[in-house]
Order: structure tokens, then sequence, then C-alpha cells
């Protein structure tokens, strides 16, 4: 029955009101005033007044170059060769601060590779933000695949009729309701190097011949070890998404496939793949989402480190704008990374739609 | 084609007995319909055939082989289930030939298989289309021929028409019925319409509460219900029931002699059930043979009408008897009857059934 508060225009509006108010001012306004931070040398606390600086902020980010060095020659004219018989090249800084160059000046080596005789150096204006960016992406890359698979092979297990199958849910589910800063703690003394619960486990697994490592001070290890955790800790959470997909799927579907003859690989690949499809669709979204926004384990665990290897967007934002005072930095990563997180969402989204 | 038997088959969910031995044979060919109200087990005794359930004790055979561990594949059943259960993301071809899919059926002989269904169902040009564009008709002839092309010794139906309109589930029966012709594979069928089942069946099957009321031709169940429950349970509007005294019982010519406050003393026959002169027991009358008296007073039953419901070729009355209760008649003919009149009811007494009082 309509009543007049329900069919009353100025009604529906002012019910809206309250949360469409929140959410304009801590989610669109600071985003558009991102965006225009970008565009503006402003620091958090400077006696100096703003000014406009075009995109000359997108420019210090993003600015990449690949510069060709010839090894070093001995009067004879052969290369001159080190000890272990490699070449020798000018320093890099040797371009990047002459004067001959100055569309180089300031940037610093990221990474080389040997081309013929000569060396091959990518330079970046901001190398952490690159180191940042890699991380991100890898993070992005290995966590969305392997924890939607690993929650969907949960989803499936739980997803029966057993005795205690609730304990099992619980326990699965538990990670997702403990707070991210709290699992980060813990898992920080389990990657200890010295009496972790990782190194002993392995070394009573191996019998003592494993000797531990400082699983997040080494920088071969620490990106890992930091996604082993991430995916261990919002697993349950999907997991959750796809059981809530399994269970709008008819047990008839499965009592047909059944009677016919499908075994559990044909059950699966005929009836539950296909009747996931749309909560496949949210979950890879959603995860990849999620994991551009990485920030909180970087912030307990690591810092960014070792060597800027754990490095990530989010938490250089943050680094930037409230560490270093460099608001306009930090806006500049924010827009970067939302450009970033919404082309790849458009294209999961063409890539899975719905084919007519 | 195939044999089928039940021999005192049992089904327990914990200390809940839902079968409680059931013997049923089912002969090459024919068509059986289970029956009964919702609840009764006839669906759980179907899922047992099919495979879907565990027989809890009893033996399952078909074909003169014990399949009660056989897995429903290897026992040579298709089922056809009430809400379809076809693939929603697979075209009607992809869904009829999913069994040989499953099978690794060479190409042309899927196609080959599917072709015949579809010709069979009158349903080619929805070869292509997806369960999305169908109607719950057409549905539900993609699931049948789905079965068809498994080319299964014994078809099972699980209330198949129940989801479609009243219009549709008409022609739909028909079809089914001339499907049995066609193929004259066994079929198993279940159902709480008594008029599929009626129209249907070679053999129905009526249940109640897990157990085995009657077993018999349509025509059987109806002149000669075996209790009060089937003879309740089939014809429209039921039968009407008259609580009665029996003034005499003559066991050697098997009939006795009934009255109450509202019916003159009758002789009607006792079918073989224990009816005990000077006892209450229950008088049968269906709606169909009863029909008003020239006078009043001239008729066996003796009340007043209270409701008529005129449907044109047919006029149901509801009539209050002098013992205050009430019988339908349903009268083959448009007759107004005015609320209030005095009524007299009439009928042969070969077509009355005499119940022991429960």
């Amino acid at each position: 029955m309509a009543s007049r508060l329900t069919t009353s225009n100025r009604a529906g509006w002012g019910f809206a009101l309250p949360g469409f108010g929140l959410i304009a001012l801590f989610i669109i306004l600071p985003f558009f005033f991102a965006f225009a931070l970008s565009l503006t040398n402003q620091r958090l606390v400077s006696p100096n007044p703003t000014e406009y600086v075009g995109l000359q902020n997108y420019g210090d980010l993003l600015g990449l170059a690949v510069i060709e060095l010839e090894p070093e020659r001995l009067d004879d004219g052969s290369i001159d060769r080190d000890a272990d018989g490699n070449a020798r090249y000018p320093r890099v800084r040797s371009i990047t601060r002459s004067d001959d160059f100055p569309q180089y000046s300031g940037m610093r080596e990221w990474f080389r590779w040997q081309s013929g005789d000569n060396a091959r150096v990518v330079i970046a204006s901001d190398v952490v933000f690159m180191k940042a960016l890699v991380n991100t992406l890898t993070f992005v890359a290995v966590v969305a695949p392997v924890q939607a698979a690993l929650a969907l092979v949960l989803a499936l297990l739980i997803n029966q009729k057993l005795r205690g199958i609730n304990v099992f849910r619980t326990i699965y589910f538990m990670p997702v309701v403990v707070s991210i800063v709290v699992v980060s703690l813990l898992w920080r003394f389990i990657y200890d190097g010295n009496d972790g619960l990782l190194n002993n486990l392995l070394a009573g697994l191996t019998f003592g011949a494993f000797e531990g490592r400082d699983w997040l001070g080494d920088p071969s290890t620490a990106l890992g070890a930091i996604m082993a955790m991430s995916i261990w800790q919002a697993v349950g959470f999907h997991m959750v998404i796809w059981l809530a997909g399994l269970q709008t799927i008819s047990p008839t579907l499965y009592e047909a496939a059944e009677i016919e003859g499908a075994g559990r690989w044909q059950t699966f690949r005929y009836v539950t793949w296909p009747g996931l499809r749309n909560t496949a669709v949210l979950i890879l979204i959603v995860i990849t989402m999620q994991a551009f926004a990485l920030f909180a384990q970087i912030d307990v665990m690591t810092n960014g480190g070792p060597l800027d290897s754990t490095q990530t967007l989010v938490f250089q934002a943050v680094e930037r704008g409230y560490g270093r005072q460099d608001i306009s930095g930090g806006a500049t990563i924010s827009v970067i990374l939302f450009v970033l997180v919404l082309t790849i969402s458009l294209i999961q989204r063409w890539l899975t739609r719905e084919k007519a | 084609m195939a044999h089928v038997s039940l021999k005192n088959v049992r089904k327990s969910f914990g200390a809940t007995d839902v079968i409680k031995g059931v013997d049923i044979e089912v002969e090459d060919g024919e068509f059986v319909v289970f029956v009964g109200p919702s609840g009764c087990g006839k669906s759980t005794l179907l899922r047992m055939i099919a495979g879907l359930e565990d027989i809890t004790s009893g033996t399952l055979e078909i074909d003169g082989k014990v399949v009660n561990e056989v897995p429903p594949k290897e026992r040579g059943i298709a089922m056809v289930f009430q809400s379809y259960a076809i693939f929603p993301h697979m075209s009607v071809r992809e869904n009829v030939a999913f069994g040989l899919t499953i099978d690794g059926t060479p190409r042309a002989e899927k196609q080959r298989k599917v072709q015949e269904a579809a010709r069979i169902l009158q349903m080619e040009h929805l070869l292509d289309r997806r369960p999305s564009q169908l109607s719950g008709g057409q549905r539900q002839r993609v699931a049948i021929g789905r079965a068809i092309v498994r080319d299964p010794k014994v078809f099972l139906f699980d209330e198949p028409l129940s989801n479609l309109d009243a219009a549709l589930r008409m022609d739909m029966r028909m079809e089914i019925g001339k499907l049995h012709q066609s193929l004259d594979a066994s079929m198993i069928y279940v159902t709480h319409d008594q008029v599929e089942a009626m129209t249907l069946a070679d053999k129905i099957v009526v249940l109640k509460d897990g157990q085995v009321m009657q077993v018999g031709s349509p025509m059987e169940l109806y002149h000669n219900p075996a209790n009060l429950f089937v003879a309740g349970f089939l014809g429209a509007p039921s039968m009407n029931f008259i609580e009665v005294q029996t003034r005499d019982a003559d066991a050697d010519a098997g009939t006795a002699q009934v009255a109450n406050a509202a019916l003159e003393p009758i002789r009607v026959a006792t079918a073989g059930r224990p009816i005990r002169a000077g006892g209450n027991a229950v008088l049968g009358l269906r709606p169909q043979y009863l029909r008003p008296s020239a006078t009043p007073e001239a008729g066996m039953l003796h009340g007043t009408v209270e409701l008529t419901e005129r449907l044109g070729a047919e006029t149901v009355v509801e009539v209050a008897l002098r013992d205050g209760s009430r019988v339908i008649a349903a009268l083959g003919e448009d007759r107004v009857l005015d609320r209030g009149t005095e009524i007299g009811l009439e009928f042969d007494p070969a077509r009355a059934h005499l119940f022991p009082a429960e």
C-alpha cells in the first residue's frame, strides 16, 4: 500500500540524504580533490602559496627512458674489463647529471640488460614508484587467480552435507573477521627470521635440514610472504561468495546429471561451473580491486622494504602524502591507481560479458 | 521395455519410516501411475527406483536384475523432473544430447538421435534455442527429449505437468499418452492429479503414508475401491460418505441392510468387508449416481438444498440431509434448484459402497 511517505519525492530524497551526503563528503569530494591536487604543487604544510603545475606531477612519476651505454675502452680500443671479465661502463649519473642531457635530469637507474657489448639502462624519474607499480601488478596477478581458485575449492568442500560442516565453515571464515592489522602482526611472528613458527615448522619437517630464513627481511621472499598471508586472510570471504553462488544452483540439475551418468568432473564442468558464471565475474572484480588496494599488510609488516621489494601504490600514496608531506604527489598516485583499476575492471567486464 | 519389480521395499530417514514395505510389479510396456496426496511417499518411491535415494530394505529389480546398489546411469532408466531440470547455459540441442555427450557418443550418431527425438516431440525448430527462450511446455518437451535419446528401459516421470498451466497440462498429458503408445516403453509416472492418473494409466498405484492402498486399472479402482481412502481419493467431486446403522447383515448373500435418520432402509453388497449387524458403517455414494426423485418424499435420501453450482452441462448440488450431514449430487443437466427447497435423492443400491466404520 502506497502511503504518502513512500510516494513523496521529497521524503525519498530525505531518506537518501544522510547516506548520500556521507558518500559525497568522504568519497566523491576527496576524489575530485585528489584530481585537482594532482595538478598542483600543494604540500601538507607549507609557507609558500599553492601553484598550478599542470601535468608535472604525472611526468615526475611516470617519466621513463632507455639509454644505451657503450663500454669504457682502453687506449688500444679494447674493452676495459674488471677482474671477473665484466665490461666496465660509464656511470649512469654521468648522463643524468650532465647538462648535455637535460631531458634525463634527475632520473635514476631502474634496471639494465646487456645488448651486445652495450648495456641498455632503463632510467626512471621515480624508481620507487616504478617498483611499487610492478609489485602491485605482480601482487594482483598472483593473488587474484590463486585466491579465487582456492576459495572455490574450499566452497566446494564445505558445500557438502556432512556432520559438523559448520565447524569448517567457521574456521575458514575466521581470518576474515579478524582485523588485517592483527593478522599482519601475528604473521610477522610466524615469518620471524630467528625463532618464527614457519622456520621452526620447516626445520621440524625436514629434521633440521632447513636452516631458516628471514622471510620478510629478504627481498626475494618478502613480497611472496605477504602474498601468501593475504591470500590466507581473505580466502574465507570469497569462499562465502562462491558458496552463495553454489547454493543457487538447483539440486535437480545435479540429479539430472547423475541420472545421465555424469562423473564428478563432468558434473563440475557442465553443471557447477556454468552455474557460477556471474559469481565468478563478481569475485574476479572484487579480488582485483582489493588486491590493488594493498596497504595495511605492508604498513605493519615491512614498510615497503627491504630494498623497496614490497613497495605498493597505495603505500606509496600514503607515504608520500603524509610521510613526506607531499600531498600533490600522493594525490597523483591515487589518480593513477584509480585509472588503472578502472581500466582493468572494464577489461574484465568486457572479457566476461554475456555473449548473446 | 522392461519389467520392474519392487518387493517389500522400505525407506527410513533415521527413525522415520517414509516407505513402509511396498510391493509393486510393473510389466513390460506398462504405464503405471503412482498417485496419492502430498507426503505419501510417491516421489520418494520413484527416486528410489531412479537411484537418487537409497533403499533401506527390500529389493528392486529391473529386468530380473537386483539394482538396489547399481548407480542410476546403469539402471537403464531416464527421468523427467517437475522442474524440468534442463541446463540453462546449454542450447536445446546440447541439453537433449547431454547423456550422449557424457558417454562420448560419436558426433554423427549424436546428431541422428537428437534429430529423431526432436521429430518425435515435434520440436525440430527449437533445437538451437536457449532454455530461457522456451515456454514451460517446450521446456518439458526438451526434458522428455533428453530422456528419449537415452533409449531407456523405463521412463520415470516425477509430476512432469505440475508446473504447467491448466490448458497446457491437458495438451502435454495427451502428448505423453501418445508418446507411450509410440515408444511402447515401460513408464512410471508420479502425480497427485487424479485426472492424469485416470487418463494415462494402465495401472494405478494409490499410496498413502508410505503404504500401497490399492493397485489396479483406473476403472477397477473407480468402481471397486478397496477402502475409504481410495474411494474418497479418486473421482471428482469426491465420493459422499454417510454414516449409517446396519440393521442386519447376511453373510451368505454378502449383503447388509443399512439406514439412518435421512436414509430409507436399503440393501447393499458388503463386497466381503466385515460388516456387523447392529453396528455402524459408512455408505459411499458417488455424486454422479445421485439424482433427484420426483417428489421430496419419494427418494431414499431426504434433505434440503444448500447450494447449487451450475456449470452448464452439469449442476452440482449440495444437500443438507435430515441427519445433519451433507452430500453432493452432480446432476448431468442444467437445473435450477432454489436454496432451502425440500429434496429427495435416489440412487441404484448396486452403485453404493459399504465400508466398515473406522
